[in-house]
Formats: structure tokens, sequence, C-alpha cells
């Protein structure tokens, strides 16, 4: 048996294989592969006797649930109503002109994937922009831009000590 | 053996006794040090504080017993990070990793205070040592929040020592009988619990506004079985988060007020459904369910009665629209997210077309305040058809931004000057927007109107589930309306016609009014759309998506004959529709905005003032943001 198919054997275990359980499958199956892989949504459809295009449905409906492989980081701004007036649509701009890469996309190299959420519940500390889980308060265009700078900059070190 | 060593409460006798045991191993004169770990402060840092607080303790030779807790948000979050030493409730703001050590040695062992951190008036300059004198604090009437900074809500013993769980022994059993007494003999009958409920005038906290003693008693009254209920923690409105603060800061009242609901109600199964952008909110509410069944609090046989109860967590998967309960029972049940009309009622057909019972996760928590303090004290508060507290995420462009607690009736202008301080950097205050995405904005001549389901309905907003957005003078009410349009046409299921197309058409009016394309008669037309939208729309979402639209034409009528009258936008917010200038007598004559400036529009010589070419300039704006002087104005 291909390791892919003992992963989804695994999940569908874990949940009893209990189709109304099937979203947090699917987060499961996305929080191991950092996204929704084909073959892996194929096998999880087959083992619950389910059609396909009900997973799909699920996966594009839900905005958390991404079907193409994230980049190296992950950076996500908020664009709640009080991060909104406070100035995060002058944030999003800069970071998709700086680094050409649309809010959902990945970077060109696979830097980072740039998504934009409607509020994280940090509200009082607005604009809120997140990166790979850390929480920066209160970002401007230019503060954004350097924290996204410095990612850049410790993958090259990153790579360098990588080569021999 | 005490019981804090056993592993299984299994009588009612012992969570008294392992409270009593709790608490006699409280120091009296007990020095703690609380690190607030709302989401605010987390933003801001606080997780290291707390780290270095544990490791001063740790390290430090004193030989007084001291606690270093991460506790649930303060409310006042944008002072953050928050830390609250004991005795003496002291309350030190905006605390950096430096501070640690002085506010350790002064005031934790010296028992000195550090007057600089201290939060002080933005008004009057004056400083307060201890959080209840704070203003902010002072108008506010705690009782969810009530333990939010005081217990860590990662452990259930700080919940059972300050008296969790007692409402639902009150509810199970009386007060000194023994394990096993079958059901009819206990404390309250399911129908006196609904009864309490009842006389308290408890109303849905997520936004409907439903009296939740009917919904539980037709839940309960419904045919078929097994039945459910739901916490419904996907808090979707951006620019609110108390549901956050609740599940994070006390997520043990919401699992004791589910339990004394399906006591009610009849159910053994529940589910909280939490929002996927809140991943410690799902953290530390499987850590209470799970140290809860450990302790036999949820399970099979809880404090060992008859009653059985087990609790799910489900993360969302992200769509506003799962805070519609039809759509949050269709996830649930591993579907896409869609409304279906309520011909029938989910307590009579909800989840697994089961009888269904579903609230707030804030209603769960103000549960056991009632059974505990009785109906009538909660009836007490409030006004009189919205009684006793609710939790407003206050923020926007007010001076203290947090989360706050106040009795329903209280006048706006008390929140936004009196608890807020008022606008923030001087500017005026435009409006306040209530009610989440589908509420409305509420202009300054009607902020004496009291908060209260009825009175905001009627002024075109609605009580939601508690944001409260401040906006100034800076603020352009129609890129308001367009913002809130955008976000609930992007969070439209697309079921229905009225919503999906609708929205489009609205948003498409509005997106032209604010780029400068706006027609006589788009008014008109924004009306008769919404007009056909909310009569028409199957769930709440699409019937009330028109509301930002409809009372901003209602209040800022002029704002929208600005833009499509003269062009303009007053607020000096839609591009285009207002230029930039630079003031002579201000101008240094830097050359920062001439080198910045992407299409070469300003020109000047060093050392004096510049100017804008105005057929050349495309109003980025670079300018305005990268002058230090002030200096680019927009006019």
């Amino acid at each position: 048996m291909s390791q892919g198919s003992s992963l989804i054997e695994q999940i569908v275990d874990r949940y009893d294989r209990d189709v109304g359980m099937l979203i947090p499958m699917m987060q499961d199956l996305q929080a191991e592969c950092g996204y929704l892989p084909g073959d892996g949504l194929r096998a999880l459809a087959k083992r619950l006797d389910v059609p396909l295009t009900r997973l799909y449905a699920v996966a594009t409906f839900y905005a958390s649930f991404r079907l193409a492989p994230k980049g190296a980081h992950e950076v996500t701004l908020c664009m709640g109503t009080v991060c909104y007036l406070k100035g995060s649509p002058r944030i999003s701009q800069a970071i998709s002109n700086e680094f050409k890469v649309a809010p959902g996309g990945t970077t060109r190299d696979g830097l980072f994937t740039f998504q934009v959420v409607n509020c994280m519940g940090a509200c009082a500390v607005a604009p809120v922009m997140v990166v790979d889980g850390k929480y920066y308060d209160g970002v401007s265009p230019a503060s954004a831009l350097e924290v996204l700078y410095e990612l850049a900059a410790n993958e090259t070190v990153a790579d360098k000590e990588a080569e021999p | 053996m005490t019981v804090l060593a056993s592993k299984r409460l299994s009588s009612f006798s012992d969570l008294q006794r392992m409270r009593e045991e709790l608490l006699s191993l409280r120091v009296p004169s007990g020095r703690s040090i609380h690190v607030c770990i709302g989401p605010g402060c987390v933003a801001k840092g606080a997780p290291k504080l707390y780290d270095l607080f544990c490791a001063a303790v740790k390290q430090s030779q004193a030989d007084v017993q001291v606690q270093a807790k991460a506790v649930g948000c303060h409310g006042l979050c944008a002072s953050g990070p928050i830390v609250l030493v004991q005795p003496g409730d002291i309350f030190y703001q905006q605390v950096e990793e430096p501070d640690v050590a002085e506010i350790f040695r002064e005031t934790v062992l010296g028992g000195r205070v550090v007057p600089r951190l201290l939060y002080q008036d933005p008004q009057t300059g004056k400083k307060f040592e201890a959080a209840e004198e704070i203003p902010f604090y002072k108008v506010q009437q705690r009782i969810v929040l009530s333990q939010n900074g005081r217990i860590d809500p990662t452990k259930i013993t700080d919940y059972i020592a300050e008296g969790g769980y007692s409402a639902l022994v009150k509810v199970l059993t009386p007060a000194c009988a023994g394990a096993s007494l079958p059901l009819r003999q206990q404390g309250m009958t399911p129908e006196e619990v609904i009864a309490e409920v009842e006389v308290a005038g408890l109303r849905g906290r997520g936004g409907g506004g439903f009296p939740t003693a009917r919904k539980w008693r037709s839940c309960r009254q419904a045919e078929g079985a097994p039945k459910y209920v739901i916490g419904n923690g996907d808090e979707g409105d951006p620019g609110a988060f108390m549901d956050r603060a609740v599940m994070e800061g006390n997520p043990h009242s919401i699992i004791e007020g589910m339990l004394i609901g399906a006591y009610a109600i009849g159910s053994s199964q529940g589910y909280i459904y939490v929002r996927n952008e809140y991943p410690l909110s799902v953290e530390r509410l499987k850590e209470a369910i799970e140290q809860a069944k450990q302790l036999g609090l949820v399970g099979q046989n809880v404090l060992g009665t008859s009653f059985s109860f087990d609790i799910r967590i489900n993360r969302g998967g992200g769509a506003f629209v799962c805070g519609e309960s039809t759509a949050l029972m269709a996830s649930l049940e591993g579907r896409t997210g869609e409304p279906r009309a309520k011909y029938v009622h989910t307590v009579e057909s909800g989840l697994w077309g089961k009888p269904t019972n579903l609230n707030n996760v804030e209603t769960w928590a103000t549960v056991p305040h009632i059974i505990n303090r009785g109906g009538k004290w909660f009836a007490g508060i409030g006004t009189e058809k919205s009684k006793g507290t609710k939790i407003f995420s206050l923020v926007g462009k007010i001076a203290n931004s947090g989360l706050v607690e106040v009795p329903m009736g209280i006048t706006l202008r008390r929140i936004i000057y009196e608890i807020g301080g008022g606008i923030r950097d001087g500017k005026k205050f435009k409006a306040v927007q209530t009610g989440g995405p589908s509420g409305g904005c509420i202009p300054a001549e009607h902020l004496d109107a009291r908060v209260d389901y009825e009175e905001l309905t009627k002024l075109g907003s609605m009580m939601g589930s508690g944001g409260l957005i401040v906006m100034d003078e800076d603020t352009c009410m129609v890129n308001v309306a367009r913002y809130f349009t955008d976000f609930l046409l992007a969070e439209s299921c697309g079921k229905c016609t009225p919503c999906r197309e609708g929205l489009a058409q609205m948003r498409h009016i509005l997106q032209g009014i604010t780029k400068g394309d706006g027609q006589v008669g788009d008014i008109e037309k924004l009306n008769d759309l919404a007009e056909i939208l909310s009569g028409t729309a199957l769930c709440a979402l699409g019937a009330t998506a028109a509301n930002p639209v409809l009372s901003t034409i209602r209040y800022f009528r002029d704002e929208y004959d600005a833009h499509i009258l003269d062009r303009r936008c007053p607020a000096k917010e839609c591009r285009g529709l207002f230029i930039y200038q630079i003031d002579a007598e201000a101008c240094k004559g830097c050359g920062i905005c001439l080198k910045n400036c992407p299409v070469d529009a300003i020109t000047g010589e060093r050392k004096s003032p510049h100017v804008i070419d105005q057929q050349k300039c495309t109003r980025c704006g670079t300018c305005w943001e990268k002058c230090p002087f002030t200096a680019v104005l927009k006019v």
C-alpha cells in the first residue's frame, strides 16, 4: 500500500468513517499535505463512497481549502472592517505590487502564499498581518514590506548555508 | 485520598470537596501575576512576557508563593500587553519584555507600584493603579466576562475554585444529596430550568435576539430523538471578537451552559462549531472538554447522575454564511454551507433531521450566571425587552479599543465617550456601525439611542453579535457601504438569486459612485434593489444585506450626492474624487515626495516649497504617505 493511501486510511479511521465528518477529514488532509492533492481527494471519495464532485464542492465552497501547494511561508493580511478602515487595502496593494502576487496566490519563487481574510478577531490592534502564525500588529505598507523582505533575506541565507 | 488526586468526580460532594481543597491551597496573601493572552495582547507579544514571568518566579529565592498565570482577555486590548499583579489588582499596560524584571522586583516582591506602566487617562492625564478605578472598566458591568483576566483558561481547577460548575450542580442535584438519585428527585426539573431562563428574559446573543427559553422549550417539546444542542462559535462578523474572547478566556463557562441547556432540552450530544480563523479557540475548547471529561463533568453519567452529555468540536471551513443556523448544520453534516428556507424550524428538524437547539456561545456562557443568581436578578438589568448585559467589541477610530460588557439600555454615547474615551487623535465622530456587515451605520444625532434589540432595529441597524465599529470624519460612508456589499457578495453562498445577483448589481453601482462615475438615479436603483433583496432572500444574510447601503443612504445622503453630483468625496477617501496639494508653509523642501513620486508630477528646489502638477498626478497618495511634515494635503 502506498504512503498516500495509508494516510487516507488513517484519517478516515480517525472519524470512524463518518461521512458527516467530511470537513474535518479534509482539514486533516490539508494539514498533512499543505493543500488538497487530487489523488488524496479521489482516494478519500472512494473510501467514503461519495462522489468526488461532493468533495470538490466542499473544497471550493470553503475559503480555507486550497487545491494548489502553498509557498514556503504563509502571509495572511486581515481585511476585516477595522483593518480596512485603518488602511489594510493599501498594505495589500503594496505587497501585491512589490512581490507580484495577487491575494490568494503564491509568489513565483514560492517564497510565500499571500492570503487576505475577513477578520482575525484582533481588531483592537489593527491592521494585523500574520506570518507563519506570528502576529504583527499596527502594520503599515512600509513595515509589512520590511517583514516580508526579512523572510526573503533569511531564505537566501538558508539557501547559501545549505550549499556545501 | 484527596479529591484533587482522584481522577473522577462521581458526586456533587466530590466537586464541593475539590473546590475546598483548591481554595485551601491558595496562600491567603497569595501573590500572583496575571498575563493577558487575549487576541490583542498575544499579537503584541504577551506569550513571551508570560514565559519571562514564569522564569522569574522559578528563579526567585523569595519565600513567598508566586504564581504566573496566563489569563483570558481583560478587554482593554489597545493598551496591551496587559499584566495584572495581585494583591492590589495593580494594572499595568503596554508592558514590554524589559519591564518584566522591574515589575517582578518592585511590585511582586517589593509591593511598590511602577508608575510608568500604569494606565493614564488620555483626557485628564490621571493615572490609575487598580483596574476597577479605570473609567474603561468603571462604567462596565461584567458578568459573562467577570472571570476573564482572573482565571487561567487552560486549567479547569481555576474555574472550579472560582465556583465553576456550581450552576450545573444546582440543576442536577439538591444541595447535599448523594450521587445516585434518579432524575426526578434532582435539584431542578428541565421545565424549571427553562422557566428560570424565561424569567431572566435572556435573548440570543448571536444577533437574532430570539428568546432563549422559547427556543429551548420548542426543542424540548419537539418529537424525535436524539436531540442535539449546538454552540455557535462561528464568529464571522469582521470587527467582532467577543466570542473569541469567551472561547479563549473562559471556555468552561460555555461548556457549563451547554450542559445545563442539554439537560433542560433532553439532549445528550452537543457540538461547538468554531470559526476556522480561530485556531486557539479550538485548542482551548478541546483542552477544556478533555479536562471536563476526565473529571466526569462531561460524558457518561455527569457527576454520578443519570444525565449524560458529550460535546464535539468542529472547525469551520472559512465561510461567513455558516454563522446562519441552517448553513452551520449543513456544514456539520459535511456539506457545503448553504442555508435552507426555515418553513420547518431547526428545533423540530435540524442537524440530521433531528430536533436541534442552536445558541451562540455567548448565550451559553450567560446561562450559568442566570442559574446561580436567579432569573429575577438577571431581568433586573437592562430594558423592558432586552435584559442583562451584552459584550461588545468596541473598535475602529476610538481611543480605547477593546471588549466591553455593558448593561442593555446604556446609550451609545456612554459606550463611545465614557468607556471608549472618545475618538482618536481629536477627530470628529461620524458614525458607529453596529450589527456586523449586515448592520447599519448610526450617525451622531442618534448617539443617545439606547442599546436594545428593538431600538437598534428601529434605527435601521441591529444588535447583531456585538461589533461596534466607530468611524470618524475621515471615513467615507459610500465607501463603507461598498466595502460591506463587497464582503457580503463574496460571502453570499449563491443559492438564491436576489442575494447572488442583487448584491452584484448593488456593488457595481456603488463602485461606480466611489470611482466618480455615479449617475443621477443610482440611489433610487439601490433602494429598489435593497427592497427586493430584503423581501425575497432565503436567509438572514441576504435579507439584511442591504442594511449598510440603506442606513448610509438614510443618514448620509449628502455624501452620496457629493460623489454623484459634484464628483467629490467629502471624506477624501475615494481616489480621484479629491486632489493632493502641498501646503507651501508646512513644506520644508526636503525632496522626499519628489523622489518617491512614480510619475514625476512634483517639482521644486531643495529647501523651498514643492508643487504638484495636477495634470500629471495620478492621485496615488505616495507623497501624502511619505511626507514627514504632513505638508501634503487632501483637498
